[in-house]
């Protein structure tokens, strides 16, 4: 008699077993436990006004089918050190993908295909690059050395990055603690993919060659809220230079992460520094996880040596199809194959991340390694079956399953069959072993997919094509000399002013402390007023209104300097900032016309007060100075406000009153 | 002696030698700005000698200025060695045999990963390593010549070459394959094609444009694609295999004599010039463009003429150009001028008194057009007729390298005004060709609506 079996039990069981919490309800004790570790990449572009190793313009991007030409390239491994293929290199080369580039005139020339060499690295780039490593008190180099980073996936046509180290060693300061930074590297960004599906990906090549730099540290964060933390330093260290890009896709982390006994994983290509808890926090328990899976097929089959899947090719035929794929699948004439894994029962619905199971793990890899696109698979273990008792009673014979083995049935291009049966099987033979090395792809819900093994260190090699830069003592003294001032020290300067804490964000994400100075050193308002000024009443504008392009900040020092020059009081300005960043080339003088602004003192302004008083008195619902103070203010302080300090308006209405 | 210092000279290798710090040696090394930690490395002999090359932990290679050092240890030493991997490359009845003849060029090679170094990959075991299809090709021996940059070949290797190639023929071989350098590709394909005539099999030049050791490199498909015409093509002529278009799409074969490198980076570089090439190659098989070729055949008859009189000159002409340069040339001694006039075939009246000496001294002039596309017409224009009166032959279509070669093989073997002219202006294949068809000039210019909407739609 068979055993019921129920997979969403499982799943639920074993996220149990492992101990998994939410992120919200994990405390630091939960990350001691599974041993959270982890490290980052924090890549940033910088603002030049060309690429890094040609000519192009930088920052100008087009859509998708924007473009002039398009050519084709296959990326073959070439031999490391020791003989043998990079793991990723031979992953990708068993892809046997066709890498597609779209060029557009405008964006890109012949050094972006590889049909040109590098001309030589952009001063600027290098110049911006050297501050923001002096800023993260590295250790800078004595002679630049472009290096080349192979990459097989096809994101850069030459199949390598250019590639340098300026300074190792530094470190940031965080609330708690130091982090230590291994290195910063100059390089050149690579494609933007369009799509990837079967064996033909799609590139546009508009931000190839960008320059960019990555600051990497030593995993010194033992939680998701450290690396946040971590990463926002970097990223307002490097905005501070104030010669780097901002917006969409110009600041990107790779979050390298592992629990105690796992392995490092990199998720690639973060956007937001706020998904980085999150996705942390999943990823180490996804490795959690496959440690207690690697444990429980241990216990039951042993270290895996002699574990061998049996399949078989099937026959549409033999279902009742009513699965949708299914159909779609025999239709294309694709070929159906059943895999029987003995002994897998529990694991192919064992919990990794939230909504996910073992399964997907080989349902990842078929679609990047084996280039089947999803869905490419049903099994036994799904929360809502697709393989009926029938369909298992026809299968499980054929495959001579045991009641203790989990079977998975996929289909696919003939050609991609038998890199698929192996895919699955070296999967599977992983989990008995280890956390496979891997970069990953992030979702917004915090979870990730395979995207590929995580290449080895033997992929570095000088670049052949470029002499190495000299950095002379001189010339890293001047730029020493001319930095801005250290994030750290921002947040003191912000303090010291006693401007709110909830606006420091926003101030150093938006690297505006140069304003504040600016404004009140020369115009001498208070740097308390000008911090609140940007910290709310601009930030709540922002949040709801489309910039015009015109807007600067500049026009904001503008605003000021028209205040002091006109000898209004401060508050003027929270009323002209909505016309102002809405109308940025209107006059100034206009904006106070339309707000039908006029000149009064304070005696004109007091003088309808006692008649208001009286008023008051008749139309009042209740009592009390307090009310009546307030009423009064209402009437007048759109007259009052930058004319004179309302808090002195205030004082005089009560004398009046009272 | 070994030499611990590989590559440092002057200050950098008295550091060096003061620390006791030695290439390969792992150093630490305290600066001024700071500590480093790394692998010295062997450093680039034209580098300065200010500074010391390590390779640190991550992978990543940096340089420390000396003038920075305040001390520096070395506290460990590894020193690398390198092999290729060989893999025996598997024999299958029944495909043909090829032979890949190595001049020095890296055709297959493997990048040393710690100094950058290109180790070339040329056994047939190395190159099965690197590009494992070509056993599904053809059964593959292989011998290095020379070792040679391609600007290094000249006409004594193009001797070698073309009586070596003839022995190969007559042991029984299927296909030739010529690794080379790209630059003068082209010299060496006309040069052999005069040299070695009524080959009984194909004899394919290649190189490749991207060295092997990127990912993205040309090498390994062009060696598919050579290999593949080699063992499986028909058409038994001195070709120059390479890439059609800059895409990984097929090759083109290209007619020895009527082909030139025109870019020089693209990987579609080489183009036949004045007339379409005579076919294309994939991993699929030889399509050939032209109808007429010299097909393979089954017995070794191969008529071999290693000669070449090396007192040959080039002269690119351009406004201005003074006599004196014809004169040093016939002072020199030189037997033969070839011109790459203007136009059709024009050059200035100051040149008149030195070439009308050069005649009168027995010195052979050929005229060619640096436009390289058309033929020289010397009848139109008076200046054409006068330069013909004073001796100087037209050479029709021509490439300017070409006739190069071409003059300095006929001089090798005769010098004979008449005897010159007559091998000169008969062709041996296709260096002259009776007429130009419409599809044999195609630069098109981007801009133009229809010329873009093409390239959008077929890859480049």
């Amino acid at each position: 008699m068979k055993r019921k079996f129920d997979p969403l039990q499982n799943y639920k069981r074993t996220m149990k077993a492992i101990g998994y919490v939410p992120r919200k309800q994990a405390t630091e004790a939960d990350y001691k436990r599974i041993g959270f570790m982890s490290g980052l990449e924090v890549h940033q572009q910088l603002k030049t006004k060309e690429k890094l190793f040609c000519r192009c313009p930088a920052g100008i991007y087009h859509q998708h089918d924007d473009y002039n030409a398009e050519i084709i390239r296959h990326m073959r491994p070439t031999l490391s050190e020791l003989g043998e293929y990079d793991g990723t290199a031979l992953m990708e080369f068993k892809t046997r993908k066709e890498i597609q580039y779209r060029i557009n005139n405008k964006t890109a020339c012949t050094y972006e295909v590889d049909d040109t060499p590098p001309f030589r690295i952009d001063p600027e780039a290098l110049e911006i690059a050297l501050e923001i490593s002096i800023l993260s008190k590295l250790n800078i180099v004595g002679e630049v050395h472009i290096t080349r980073k192979q990459y097989l996936d096809g994101s850069i046509p030459t199949g390598f990055q250019r590639t340098a180290i300026l300074g190792v060693d530094g470190e940031i300061q965080l609330k708690n603690k130091p982090v230590r930074l291994l290195q910063l590297s100059i390089e050149e960004d690579s494609c933007r993919e369009i799509s990837d599906i079967g064996h033909v990906r799609i590139y546009k090549t508009d931000r190839l060659g960008m320059p960019l730099i990555e600051t990497v540290t030593y995993a010194d964060m033992f939680t998701p809220d450290e690396l946040a933390e971590a990463a926002q330093y970097i990223r307002f260290l490097n905005r501070s230079s104030g010669k780097v890009r901002t917006g969409i896709g110009s600041g990107r982390e790779d979050v390298n992460v592992s629990c105690r006994g796992g392995q490092r994983v990199e998720i690639k290509g973060v956007a937001h520094n706020k998904w980085i808890p999150e996705l942390s926090h999943n990823e180490a328990f996804r490795q959690w996880a496959l440690l207690h899976i690697r444990k429980i097929l241990n216990d039951k089959i042993g270290d895996g040596k002699t574990w061998k899947p049996e399949q078989i090719q099937l026959d549409y035929d033999v279902f009742s199809i009513t699965f949708e794929p299914l159909k779609l699948a025999r239709d294309k004439g694709y070929k159906l194959v059943a895999i029987n894994l003995p002994g897998f029962r529990g694991i192919l619905s064992h919990f990794t991340q939230p909504g996910k199971t073992f399964a997907d793990e080989l349902s990842d890899r078929l679609k990047v390694i084996a280039c089947i696109e999803k869905p490419n698979m049903i099994h036994t273990e799904q929360f809502k079956s697709i393989l009926t008792r029938a369909d298992l009673d026809i299968i499980a014979p054929l495959l001579h399953a045991q009641e203790e083995d989990a079977q998975v049935v996929f289909w696919g291009p003939a050609e991609d069959i038998p890199t698929a049966i192996e895919t699955i099987e070296e999967r599977c033979r992983i989990a008995f072993v280890d956390v496979p090395r891997e970069t990953r792809k992030s979702f917004i819900n915090g979870t990730t997919v395979f995207e590929r093994v995580l290449p080895g260190p033997d992929r570095m090699y000088p670049d052949t094509d470029s002499a190495p830069i000299p950095l002379r003592d001189d010339y890293i003294n001047k730029l020493r000399n001319n930095l801005p001032i250290d994030v750290s020290e921002r947040f003191h300067q912000l303090k010291k002013w006693e401007v709110p804490e909830d606006t420091y964000h926003y101030i150093l994400k938006k690297n505006l402390v140069p304003y504040i100075e600016k404004i009140t050193g020369e115009l001498g308002f208070s740097p308390r007023f000008v911090g609140t000024f940007f910290g709310h009443t601009l930030k709540n504008i922002e949040g709801k209104m489309k910039p015009h392009p015109d807007f600067s900040y500049d026009k904001i020092y503008g605003l000021f300097k028209f205040i002091r020059k006109k000898k209004l009081v401060e508050d003027i300005s929270r009323i002209m900032l909505p016309m102002v960043y809405e109308y940025p080339s209107m006059e100034f003088e206009s904006v106070l016309t339309v707000l039908k602004f006029k000149k009064r003192s304070m005696d004109d302004l007091l003088a309808p007060i006692e008649f208001l008083h009286e008023k008051f008195k008749e139309i009042k619902i209740s009592d009390g100075d307090e009310v009546t103070i307030n009423w009064l203010m209402g009437q007048v302080h759109k007259q009052a406000a930058g004319n004179v300090s309302l808090a002195e308006l205030r004082q005089n209405i009560e004398k009046i009153i009272k | 002696m070994e030499d611990f210092f590989q590559g440092y000279k002057g200050r950098s290798l008295e550091t060096l030698k003061k620390y006791n710090v030695r290439v390969w040696g792992q150093a630490e090394i305290n600066t001024t700005r700071g500590q480093f930690r790394g692998t010295v490395l062997p450093r680039s002999e034209n580098d300065d000698d200010t500074h010391i090359v390590l390779k640190i932990i991550t992978g990543y290679n940096i340089g420390i200025d000396i003038f920075t050092v305040i001390t520096m240890k070395e506290v460990g030493y590894q020193k690398a060695n390198y092999k290729i991997p060989e893999k025996e490359f598997p024999y299958h009845e029944g495909l043909p045999k090829v032979k890949l003849i190595g001049t020095g060029g890296t055709i297959a090679s493997r990048l040393d990963y710690r100094t950058g170094a290109v180790i070339p990959a040329f056994s047939p075991g190395e190159l099965y390593g690197a590009v494992p299809e070509l056993a599904d090709i053809c059964n593959l021996t292989t011998e290095k010549i020379f070792a040679v940059f391609s600007e290094n070949m000249g006409p004594e290797n193009y001797k070698v070459l073309a009586v070596k190639i003839g022995k190969e023929i007559e042991n029984g071989i299927d296909g030739i394959v010529i690794g080379h350098g790209t630059d003068t590709l082209h010299h060496t394909s006309a040069a052999l094609t005069f040299m070695i005539q009524n080959s009984p099999v194909p004899i394919v030049l290649v190189g490749s444009q991207r060295s092997s050791d990127r990912p993205s490199s040309d090498a390994a498909l062009n060696l598919i694609h050579a290999t593949y015409a080699a063992g499986h093509g028909d058409i038994a002529e001195v070709m120059i295999c390479m890439f059609g278009p800059t895409s990984d799409e097929y090759g083109f074969l290209h007619r020895g004599t009527r082909v030139r490198k025109m870019h020089s980076s693209y990987r579609s570089t080489f183009r036949t010039i004045g007339d379409t090439p005579l076919a294309t190659v994939t991993r699929k098989g030889v399509v050939p463009i032209k109808q007429e070729y010299n097909h393979r055949r089954k017995d070794r008859k191969v008529d071999i003429f290693p000669y070449f009189e090396e007192k040959v000159s080039i002269v690119y002409y351009y406004p201005n150009m003074q006599p004196d340069i014809i004169d040093s040339l016939v002072d020199n001694g030189y037997k033969g001028i070839v011109i790459a006039g203007t136009g059709l075939g024009h050059v200035n009246k100051p040149l008149y008194p030195a070439i009308e000496r050069a005649y009168k001294k027995g010195v052979h002039i050929f005229m060619t057009v640096q436009t390289l596309w058309g033929y020289v017409h010397m009848f139109v224009y008076d200046t054409g007729r006068d330069l013909m009166a004073k001796g100087i032959i037209p050479a029709e279509n021509m490439l300017p390298e070409v006739a190069y070669i071409k003059l300095g093989w006929v001089l090798g073997q005769t010098d004979d005004p008449e005897e010159v002219r007559r091998l000169m202006l008969t062709p041996v294949n296709d260096e002259t060709t009776p007429r130009e068809p419409y599809n044999g000039y195609l630069i098109y210019q981007g801009g133009v609506k229809e010329v873009d909407d093409f390239v959008r739609r077929v890859h480049k």
